[in-house]
């Protein structure tokens, strides 16, 4: 298969350029790619997708029980992410999470940032993660978004953009390890000569940010991964991490709050846990603290948090810092915890609890984006471009009955990538979803999930409306491995 | 290790020696019925028995015959015991420990699932079952030397072993029980090829056959018996089973061996003991089908026993 008359055509792509030449950290993919006999990826593609099903990578199909279920569509050509993009992209999430961990901490202390007036009080304490009951509340080290998932679009103009920041249980980076894996295999030479920066090494990472908030150090510290069971979607990612990791994945049943301590129960009694890696809401981790009416979660758990003898990753409230609306807020964060300008722009975002906002996002349903604050997942959002006239009449209504909830944005014209179409290449566009973690440092991974709109045009990503993802390739400029960015500064 | 996870893992291996046993009862019955001239139903009405299950058979089935039985012992979904029911099982649970089970482990197990799923779509059995029961026999085998070879022999790996012996002693207690009344000689087959041929198969169905005929030269109602029953080193026998259960069940408590500290480790010891001293002319004597009965009941005993001991996640807990 070839590259020629692949259309780039208004977009910005990621592999080619405006005129039609590879870009610099592609070229010995695409040589490869159009060196190979005819059929050949495609029997590459169908190899890679045979063993994600044998390897059980799927989710089973909702309203089927017994049978049916999918893998995540996997698509074999990797996106390249060239070396001044990447060093842009490291350093700017670097600066944005450090200052939305002191953005958290100061929320839940001193408040400054609000009595200086630089982000209104009602609109945190309005926030739908916020919580009241972690006022005051002072975790290990100050750290409280030890694992965030940022998304990161570009813009046909080439401009890379902070989308949404995830700071809850961003899900996702297994696909990184596992498209790795895959394509290791599939493209083995192109991948050594290319110099790709490696991302195995995640799950030691993980733990040993997680051993750096531990309440008990070094080896003795007993760490686990907290899952809602083995029917959430994500379950998958759950037990590999926890495989990986070689801890304990627990669910909330597994766990009691015994003598002052979390405990999980074993064959020999109850043992001692130090580190939860939780991946439920803040709302289920604890019954007594947060929804009564749950019968999840481990009841006394942050009582056992508030006294400093369990960690949870990440923090309860963090959430209040992935509110869409602070987003907005973000860039004057940087300004005011670091005194820097932000490395990364944010989408400009309209506001609509402000009246001049909410006027000029009404008048121009029809070209914006329109988001609830709360939502993700690519639910409760209106693209005004591709919505009917009766889905705008009722976007605008919840806008006017609840505008603290929505915001708005221009249309991201997101870069694409080629991906295989039968017998030739067409591009589908996408997004970037780099993990960072804070632990005694702030480490970003290098590359990270890219999420791939299969539909043509589509300019959706996300798995539960049609997208796929793609294994993404961080390109070191010298041609070899040397770790240079992945530890530069840390 | 969590209470919860070597629950899981009892039961998945279970559930997967569960499949591979059933697979093996309606293989060697369809090779039986090309050697023997007897009534479809008599033939295969005894499978239905051997799983326990006529009554839910009845309910929903005619006649016991070789297209009925063998699609309720291979892909109905309603029968708790099926293959198809046993691998989804063993298979939910090897997905809720997959972070402890080796990944060649979980992906052998999803592959024999996705194997049984896709013959189940395109009627590969109805064509030839006997192809698909030795293809699905030996993905079992190969579960089970996956998990030999790349899985710790540690205390998860244990429970494993322990539930897999369990099962396959009540399994082979089962095949015994209906088949050994079935097979007594019976005054029109007495020395005609036919009675060498059942008590074959019935050795067959154990994957028996081989060695025994290494033990003993002649097949005689009362050897076959034995060898099932009291065999110390072949690996299907109850008292094999048995034994290699109890020194699992040692190591996961580190009681030593003659001792015991718990309900299953009491219940299980004078199973073993038991087997230790039997002889088969007492057990004979006494009422072969009374006493294998009598066995299962007692390895139910055994397994609530362990479940208390290791798995109950109900205990009451200290008030925080």
């Amino acid at each position: 298969m070839k590259f020629n008359g692949y259309d780039t055509k208004g977009y910005y792509d990621e592999l080619i350029d405006g005129s039609g030449r590879p870009r610099p950290g592609a070229m010995l993919l695409i040589d490869r790619i159009e060196g190979l006999p005819p059929g050949d990826l495609a029997r590459r593609q169908q190899a890679a997708e045979a063993a994600l099903m044998n390897m059980g990578i799927t989710f089973a199909v909702y309203g089927d029980e017994r049978g049916a279920e999918k893998i995540w569509p996997f698509d074999l050509i990797p996106r390249i992410v060239e070396p001044e993009d990447w060093r842009r992209i490291h350093a700017g999430l670097r600066q944005r999470i450090r200052a939305l961990n002191l953005f958290i901490d100061d929320v839940y202390h001193d408040q400054k940032i609000v009595n200086d007036g630089v982000v209104p009080r009602d609109l945190v304490e309005s926030a739908g993660a916020f919580r009241r009951q972690c006022m005051g509340l002072s975790p290990p080290g100050g750290i409280w978004c030890h694992v965030t998932g940022t998304d990161l679009v570009r813009d046909d103009d080439g401009t890379i953009y902070v989308l949404e920041d995830n700071m809850r249980c961003p899900s996702g980076v297994s696909y990184v390890l596992e498209n790795r894996q895959l394509l290791k295999r599939t493209f083995p030479r192109v991948f050594e000569a290319s110099g790709v920066l490696p991302v195995v090494d995640y799950p030691d990472r993980l733990l040993a940010t997680l051993h750096h908030v531990s309440p008990v150090r070094g080896e003795a510290a007993t760490a686990v991964v907290l899952t809602p069971g083995s029917f959430n979607s994500a379950y998958y990612e759950h037990s590999y991490l926890a495989q990986q990791m070689g801890i304990e994945l627990v669910e909330a049943r597994d766990l009691v709050v015994s003598d002052g301590y979390v405990k999980m129960r074993t064959t020999k009694g109850l043992a001692r846990v130090d580190v939860i890696y939780r991946r439920i809401d803040d709302d289920f981790l604890d019954p007594l603290a947060f929804r009564a009416d749950s019968m999840l979660g481990v009841p006394g758990l942050f009582e056992v948090y508030r006294a400093g003898r369990v960690a949870l990753a990440n923090a309860p409230g963090t959430g209040v810092a992935d509110d869409k609306v602070i987003y907005a807020y973000v860039p004057k964060m940087i300004r005011y915890y670091l005194g820097e300008d932000a490395i990364l722009p944010n989408v400009p975002t309209y506001l609509c609890w402000q009246e001049a906002d909410r006027q000029h996002v009404l008048d121009r349903l029809d070209k914006l984006v329109v988001k609830a604050a709360n939502e993700s997942g690519g639910y409760g959002m209106l693209v005004g471009p591709h919505a009917t006239q009766a889905e705008r009449e009722t976007f605008a209504a919840k806008i006017i009955a609840s505008p603290r909830n929505y915001i708005a944005q221009p249309v991201v014209n997101l870069s694409r990538v080629p991906i295989m179409a039968g017998d030739h290449f067409e591009g589908r566009h996408v997004d970037l979803r780099p993990y960072i973690l804070f632990g005694e440092d702030i480490f970003v991974m290098p590359g990270g999930l890219t999420r791939v709109a299969l539909r043509k045009g589509s300019l959706v990503v996300n798995s539960s409306q049609g997208g796929g993802s793609k294994d993404t390739w961080v390109v070191d400029a010298a041609g070899a491995s040397s770790p240079s960015w992945s530890v530069q500064g840390m | 290790m969590l209470s919860r996870v070597a629950d899981s893992i009892y039961w998945m291996c279970r559930y997967i020696e569960r499949a591979e046993n059933i697979a093996r009862f309606i293989d060697v019955n369809l090779h039986l019925l090309l050697d023997v001239p007897i009534a479809e139903a008599h033939q295969w009405a005894p499978l239905v028995s051997v799983t326990g299950d006529d009554a839910d058979f009845k309910a929903r089935y005619d006649a016991p015959t070789q297209v009925n039985v063998v699609k309720f012992l291979t892909f109905d979904r309603q029968n708790p015991n099926s293959i198809y029911s046993s691998l989804w099982s063993a298979r939910e649970n090897a997905r809720s420990v997959r972070e402890v089970i080796s990944s060649e482990m979980w992906e052998q197990i999803n592959r024999s699932y996705l194997m049984l799923r896709d013959a189940d779509a395109t009627d590969r059995v109805a064509q030839d079952p006997a192809g698909f029961l030795s293809h699905f026999k030996k993905s079992c085998h190969l579960f089970a030397g996956t998990m030999e070879a790349t899985m710790t022999h540690g205390e998860a790996w244990h429970f494993g072993r322990m539930g897999k012996l369990i099962e396959r002693a009540e399994k082979t207690s089962r095949i015994l029980d209906v088949k050994y009344f079935m097979l007594l000689p019976r005054v029109d087959y007495v020395g005609s090829p036919y009675d060498g041929l059942q008590w074959t198969a019935l050795l067959r169905s154990a994957s028996a056959f081989e060695m025994y005929r290494k033990k003993h030269r002649t097949i005689t109602p009362e050897d076959v018996a034995a060898f099932l029953i009291l065999d110390c080193d072949f690996p299907r026998s109850m008292h094999y089973c048995v034994i290699k259960a109890n020194e699992s069940l040692h190591e996961i408590t580190g009681t030593p061996m003659g001792e015991f500290t718990n309900r299953a480790e009491q219940r299980l010891g004078r199973l073993v003991g038991e087997l230790d001293y039997s002889e088969i002319s007492e057990i004979i004597a006494g009422g072969l089908h009374q006493y294998l009965d009598s066995f299962q009941a007692r390895l139910n005993d055994i397994g609530a026993a362990i479940h208390e001991s290791f798995f109950g996640f109900g205990s009451p807990v200290p008030a925080p």
